[in-house]
């Protein structure tokens, strides 16, 4: 077994823990406790006390957290404050939307900004605009709020043009066509500032990489140009392209979360937010969990990537 | 993840100039907007045209105009003074993320670099588990339990973002710790907490405040997140997030409500990304070396020298594989500096030549363009390459491809540096092979393994698997040797083939290659600033100073008597070759003349003991002194035969 895989995982079973118990250590340091912040402050100490008794607030918070964890190992996250439903079934209902607009709008990066990028680093060497056009788009596409990208995009395709929905989510159980016509904006709206984010970064190794000894070296044993770069310096530019796909991940949760928002789809941003206002803990900690599995899928198959593309990372038995 | 241990090197010590010094005019540009905004926000009661919560139900949706400069909203309350007062809430949830990131992270970090060991390993696992942690879900726990609470929101983003700083400000901190004045400074007795505030921390100023920058940004998308969301505060009160969403529900009756707010929050975040760019370019400014000035008037490329009488008596010969004339090399961007001045020798089948000379003689860069190989930057100016009757110069992209590896192939000073890390050895000698025949991929790869076992590695299939990281310097070496020798050239460049290798690795390496050249019939140039390395394997010498070839000889004449005083200055303080009387080995005085400062006249005057006026008047012409001997001296006869012992 790789040793990077082993590292990650050795980070991310300490991080699913500690996403989870913060979760419940945070409401246990509010003054007044959990269920006044939930209930307000005009609450009768009578109501109170029922819902202590209810979520089990008063039971040490480690004894909470293990009785969470076992219920959840279980497929049991508790039921909603706000309405009584499972909150397993709401945020099953709901992964799906979050999981399609997550993956969407890394494929559009992925397909978008590699090519631009290791495009426009080639052209780099004969001069060329490319590196500013790049620079530029990538600034735009990270200072401009998604959520604004979102309105304006919902308001032209929608409002102006109609050829697209302004909101929802159709299941693609439904209608495929329904569903992609649901998602089109939405992904994009995510995506795009990604493409611009991975063409800077590939664009910037690749100029990197073609600048190492190796790549003349290879030049002088008579390699054609395609094989340099398509196949060498690719392959030795995608690590850091690939760390930057990672960090890219990370922001893309505040993203769907704004951008369910945005186009009014139940994913579980929405829920989370809507749980948040209603002050509904044991949905929020659902939804904590489910974007906590989210990143440690997304970090092990980057490091499984980075460490089929460095031999460096993985640990063969090679070397003395 | 990797991306966040690397760092940038710490800034050198430097005069201290106005903080906006080197600020390009963008930065500068965003930069004033963000100053606007505070200034604004602080004085919003005095420069608010309207209050931020004032109805006026008579002047709904308006666009803008004289009296609403950005319009009105759906309570007719003016845009550019809820903007003004937004941005007290926005600016001061990014003002109280800053703080937080700035005081842990930095404070951490500069301790845990100073300190190393533990401490440092610890701060990089929190690092790494707070970089995936999804912070905008502990966000909305903390929201759900605390209420619409934007400080204590922003206060845990800082706290969560902190640990990456302290890892970028800790490798910050080891890169200053390293320099030798720290090592002064502790020897004279300065106590940690001294040094850390006097020599590290203005070190570390520079690229802290760059990293302050993209924060900022970060942080600011995600404080009007928050109030898009409605999140972080109650209408009425005027927020840029809120005012985002405000419009957006409004988007039926007035699609411009959504966005003044929307471009103001964009314009911050990108004059932070902007203002961050700034001030790292003008650190990457202050760090480059100043390129050397050209000292020769016009930067015109000097035409190659007709009157040379040397390049005139070159003709055409069967026994020649390759022939460089008159070939002169210089930088094309940014005017022309001279490198490589009218150098012209030719290269026999299966003979050796040796090019010898001090770091920036030109040898290199002499035999990069025989292969076209030069750096961007620095192209052939003048003179012809002819390889086997065929004309290189000017047929770069296209013809030398065919002859590069096939013809002319070439090795270089770091083995391992020139071998791709990301394939395996074998797979990378066999793909030579395939390109420079028909063979399959089957054919190629055995034909690898028997390139590698030319060179003689051990264990040849197991070494073919292997990864250019897992073989040692002189095993890279024997690798890099065979992926030349797959193309089965007919000449072999060898750049200080040997200069990166342990002395009894050296040794081996070129024995292969005399082995190697007898065995095949190869042609070889090798460069060397070690007359050992040339008296063992070359035929003749070619002796290179300041661009120019200053002596020119078959190798037993050269060491039994050298006719430029360069080359004997080079003989004599080479240890090995230095007389043993002497009890100080002798160094040339002086260093070779920077590019672009060559003198008029002979370019080695100024360190030569023979010098007279009559070198510093002219330029001096290549003579001939025997029939196969040159050298760039007026006073060759007065050049003194070495010592006994000197002759091997």
């Amino acid at each position: 077994m790789s040793r990077t895989l082993l590292r990650r995982l050795a980070l991310s079973v300490p991080l699913f823990f500690v996403v989870t118990l913060l979760t419940f250590l945070l409401p246990a340091f509010i003054p007044g406790g959990a269920a006044e912040a939930v209930l307000g402050t005009s609450a009768t100490p009578d109501k109170i006390a029922a819902l202590n008794q209810q979520l089990g607030l008063n039971d040490p918070v480690f004894l909470q957290y293990w009785r969470w964890l076992k219920n959840a190992l279980g497929g049991n996250l508790g039921s909603s404050l706000a309405n009584n439903e499972s909150v397993t079934q709401i945020l099953k209902d709901a992964f799906p939307v979050t999981l399609s607009l997550i993956l969407g709008a890394m494929v559009i990066a992925m397909l978008l900004g590699i090519p631009i990028g290791v495009v426009s680093a080639r052209r780099a060497r004969s001069g060329g605009a490319g590196g500013q056009v790049i620079d530029a788009l990538s600034l735009t596409g990270y200072a401009i709020p998604n959520y604004f990208l979102g309105i304006m995009a919902g308001f032209l395709f929608s409002n102006v043009l109609h050829v697209l929905p302004a909101s929802g989510y159709t299941s693609p159980a439904a209608s495929l066509t329904d569903w992609f016509k649901s998602i089109v904006l939405p992904v994009l709206t995510l995506g795009l500032p990604g493409a611009a984010l991975l063409a800077r970064q590939a664009r910037q190794s690749m100029v990197e990489v073609l600048a190492r000894d190796y790549i003349r070296s290879l030049r002088g044993r008579g390699l054609s140009e395609r094989s340099i770069i398509y196949k060498h310096a690719l392959r030795n530019a995608m690590g850091n392209v690939v760390t930057m796909l990672g960090i890219y991940v990370v922001s893309l949760l505040l993203g769907t979360i704004l951008i369910e928002n945005v186009f009014a789809m139940q994913g579980i941003g929405t829920v989370a937010v809507t749980a948040t206002s209603q002050h509904d803990l044991p949905t929020i900690e659902g939804a904590a969990m489910y974007f906590t599995i989210v990143v440690v899928v997304a970090f092990i198959l980057i490091d499984l990537i980075r460490a089929w593309l460095n031999p460096k990372l993985r640990s063969d038995s090679g070397r003395t | 993840m990797a991306g966040l241990r690397s760092f940038a090197k710490a800034d050198r010590s430097r005069k201290h100039r106005s903080p906006l010094h080197g600020i390009s005019p963008l930065g500068a540009i965003a930069g004033s907007f963000l100053a606007l905004l505070v200034i604004a926000a602080v004085l919003a009661p005095l420069i608010a045209p309207y209050s931020p919560t004032g109805n006026d139900l008579s002047a709904t949706y308006q666009k803008p105009g004289l009296h609403h400069l950005l319009g009105t909203d759906e309570f007719g309350r003016d845009l550019l003074s809820r903007i003004i007062y937004g941005g007290r809430i926005s600016l001061t949830g990014v003002g109280v993320a800053v703080v937080v990131y700035l005081i842990l992270g930095a404070t951490i970090g500069v301790v845990a670099g100073y300190v190393g060991g533990i401490l440092d390993s610890v701060v990089t696992w929190v690092a790494e588990v707070c970089f995936a942690l999804p912070g905008a879900v502990v966000i909305l726990v903390l929201l759900a339990t605390l209420g619409n609470n934007v400080t204590a929101a922003m206060l845990v983003l800082g706290l969560l973002a902190a640990p990456s700083l302290a890892v970028f400000m800790s490798g910050a901190t080891k890169s200053v710790r390293a320099e030798m004045y720290i090592a002064a400074a502790r020897v004279t007795g300065l106590r940690t907490r001294q040094i850390l505030m006097r020599h590290v921390l203005p070190q570390v100023l520079a690229p802290l405040t760059v990293q302050l920058s993209l924060f900022a940004g970060t942080a600011l998308l995600v404080q009007t997140g928050l109030d898009f969301l409605g999140l972080a505060t109650q209408p009425p009160t005027a927020s840029w997030g809120a005012m985002v969403s405000d419009g957006a529900t409004h988007l039926g009756q007035d699609g411009w409500m959504v966005v003044p707010p929307g471009v103001v929050v964009m314009l911050s975040v990108m004059s932070f990304g902007l203002l961050g760019d700034a001030l790292q370019d003008r650190r990457r400014e202050r760090l480059k070396t100043p390129t050397p000035v050209n000292a020769r008037p016009g930067g015109v490329p000097i035409a190659a020298d007709d009157t040379d009488c040397r390049a005139a008596s070159t003709t055409l010969d069967p026994q020649v594989v390759l022939t460089v004339r008159q070939l002169s090399v210089g930088t094309n961007d940014g005017g022309y500096t001279p490198i490589v001045d009218n150098v012209t020798f030719e290269l026999r089948h299966g003979a050796c030549i040796g090019i010898v000379g001090e770091s920036g003689s030109g040898k290199t860069m002499t035999a990069l363009s025989v292969i076209g190989l030069l750096p961007d930057g620095v192209a052939i100016s003048a003179g012809t390459v002819t390889f086997a009757g065929r004309e290189l110069v000017g047929s770069q992209r296209n013809d030398s491809a065919g002859v590069r590896g096939a013809g002319i192939a070439m090795i270089s000073q770091e083995p391992v540096a020139n071998l791709d890390p990301s394939f395996t050895v074998g797979a990378q000698v066999a793909e030579v092979v395939r390109r420079h025949s028909r063979a399959s991929r089957r054919q190629a790869y055995a034909e690898a393994l028997d390139l590698l076992t030319q060179v003689r590695l051990p264990n040849v299939k197991q070494i073919a698997k292997r990864y250019p990281h897992q073989l040692s310097g002189g095993m890279a070496q024997r690798v890099v040797i065979a992926a030349a020798l797959a193309g089965k050239p007919q000449v072999l460049i060898a750049d200080e083939p040997t200069t990166a290798l342990d002395v009894t690795v050296q040794a081996e390496i070129l024995e292969l290659l005399r082995d190697l050249r007898a065995e095949t019939g190869l042609a070889m140039i090798l460069v060397s600033h070690d007359w050992g390395i040339i008296a063992d394997s070359c035929d003749s010498a070619l002796v290179m100073y300041a661009g120019q070839l200053v002596e020119e000889s078959p190798i037993a004449e050269i060491f039994d008597r050298p006719r430029h005083p360069y080359s004997e200055g080079l003989m004599r303080s080479n240890p090995y070759y230095a007389p043993p009387s002497r009890s100080k080995l002798p160094s040339i005085p002086g260093n070779v003349p920077a590019l672009g400062q060559w003198p008029l006249g002979c370019r080695f005057a100024a360190r030569c003991q023979y010098a007279t006026e009559d070198c510093r008047a002219t330029s001096i012409e290549l003579v001939r002194i025997d029939s196969d001997r040159w050298a760039r001296c007026i006073h060759h006869d007065l050049v003194a035969a070495p010592q006994a012992g000197l002759a091997s």
